[in-house]
């Protein structure tokens, strides 16, 4: 147990960390963590844009089995999504899916819930009387939530979609389940090989999970304490 | 589409149905475990938040910080495989009596779970109107009794629904236990599935078992909302 902690393990395989075994290999690490969360983050407020309007719809019709979407997805953990996605992708499509494919798919699904709550609650807290003055020029009610109510709306949300952001950022490590190899499943590989510094590879990774994160929260900080102040004058 | 034909037979009776339940009762298990130590560890970190002494409040800061931004995956392998060489041995050898993966997995939940927790706490803290405190102190209470009698009763009502919230977001998370080998419902499903290839069947019952978990969860944030709150606006 000399020395007590061993850093030279990270140092030996930092590029491994941050990049896997690209240029040689694929694609890997940080990296590849990264390359996860913002695609699944793209595809998820597109999804929770449309879900999260749907879910406000007039109709019924539409608003009902919305909502039970919603509400299904946001009822069960992400890693039974991402078992989900593993199982009914390749059978829905015909073919097999790569792995990093299947957790995009899991994580875009699941983070489009939370986004569709986040819009729901923007679209909501935008006063009525704007909806209201918008009917009354003539629009049509979707034209109504889509110029304006929507626009308004979307300001307020942003710090809410930031904090979405990195708890996406979390949930990639998600991905080591499925064998992808983001940070999460290089540091377990690391791991295995090494044998005797779990303590040093886990808590380095959760250092760059925490420097990523960190970030972002102060972003989304700062962003709230502007519209606060917004909102004050 | 699919040319598969459905055992259901499989997973409501039988020894794969008590696999699953066995599993249902275990994320029970870890989930009221971490969520009452969660809380109490929540309560004191949220204190030691909203504390005048500096090195205090920092530490409280750094604790919340780093743990709310680092994924739980990661938290619980580090306590899995790596906490051994931070505890001394004797610890050590306590652990490795008991069931040192339920133990990790409670550890792990425990402290993701109160580091948001704490924030609930604490914003719970900071919508009470400051003359409540100022009103006890006045009447003779220290700062941490006017806090205990007057301050975090009222506070804990208006946070409950957020910690029961807290508290689903817990069961949910107690299936990333799975990975550290812990037997609970999602490792069972996966168990059964790779049995009996039954993918669809085992997940299908893990899934609505989770389903009806989270309406129980919600439901009862709802009742409390109808009981105690509506009182407490004097509706």
């Amino acid at each position: 147990m000399d020395p007590w902690l061993d850093f030279t393990v990270i140092r030996n395989n930092l590029t491994y960390f941050f990049i896997g075994s690209y240029p040689h290999g694929n694609l890997g690490g940080v990296a590849l963590t990264l390359y996860l969360a913002v695609t699944s983050c793209v595809i998820s407020f597109v999804g929770g844009l449309i879900l999260g309007l749907l879910s406000v719809s007039r109709h019924r019709a539409i608003r009902y089995p919305t909502l039970a979407v919603i509400n299904t997805v946001r009822g069960v953990p992400l890693l039974m999504v991402i078992f989900w996605m593993y199982f009914l992708l390749p059978s829905l499509l015909g073919h097999p899916v790569p792995e990093s494919r299947t957790v995009i798919a899991a994580l875009a699904l699941f983070t489009s819930a939370y986004m569709a709550e986040i819009v729901r609650a923007g679209v909501e807290g935008i006063p009525r009387g704007q909806t209201e003055a918008a009917l009354a020029t003539g629009l049509r009610p979707w034209q109504a939530l889509v110029y304006v109510v929507l626009p308004q709306g979307l300001r307020n949300m942003l710090p809410s979609f930031v904090n979405q952001f990195v708890s996406l950022i979390k949930d990639t490590s998600l991905a080591y389940i499925v064998g992808v190899s983001e940070l999460t499943q290089v540091a377990t590989q690391v791991n295995n090989r090494s044998m005797v510094h779990p303590t040093e590879i886990f808590f380095f990774i959760a250092a760059v999970y925490f420097i990523i994160c960190f970030t972002f929260t102060s972003i989304s900080r700062r962003l709230e304490s502007r519209l606060a102040w917004r909102k004050s004058i | 589409m699919f040319h598969y034909q459905f055992d259901w037979g499989i997973v409501t009776s039988g020894k794969y149905f008590e696999w699953l339940l066995s599993g249902l009762y275990t994320t029970v298990q870890l989930s009221a475990v971490s969520i009452v130590l969660a809380f109490l560890l929540g309560l004191i970190i949220a204190m030691m938040r909203m504390s005048r002494v500096l090195p205090v409040r920092w530490f409280a800061y750094g604790y919340l910080e780093f743990f709310r931004n680092t994924p739980l995956l990661v938290q619980m392998f580090f306590w899995y495989f790596g906490s051994y060489k931070l505890l001394p041995e004797a610890v050590n050898d306590v652990l490795a009596q008991t069931n040192f993966e339920f133990t990790a997995a409670v550890i792990a939940l425990t402290i993701y779970t109160s580091a948001f927790i704490a924030e609930d706490i604490r914003s719970g803290v900071r919508s009470i109107p400051k003359e409540q405190m100022e009103a006890a102190r006045s009447s003779g209470f220290s700062y941490i009794r006017a806090m205990q009698y007057v301050v975090l009763p009222q506070a804990i009502r208006i946070t409950i629904p957020p910690l029961i919230n807290q508290f689903l977001n817990l069961t949910k998370n107690s299936s990333l236990a799975m990975t550290i080998g812990v037997a609970e419902l999602t490792y069972q499903a996966r168990q059964v599935e790779s049995y009996t290839f039954r993918g669809y069947e085992a997940f299908t019952a893990a899934t609505l078992v989770y389903l009806a978990l989270s309406l129980f969860i919600t439901g009862l944030v709802n009742l409390y909302n109808k009981m105690v709150l509506m009182r407490m606006r004097g509706e």
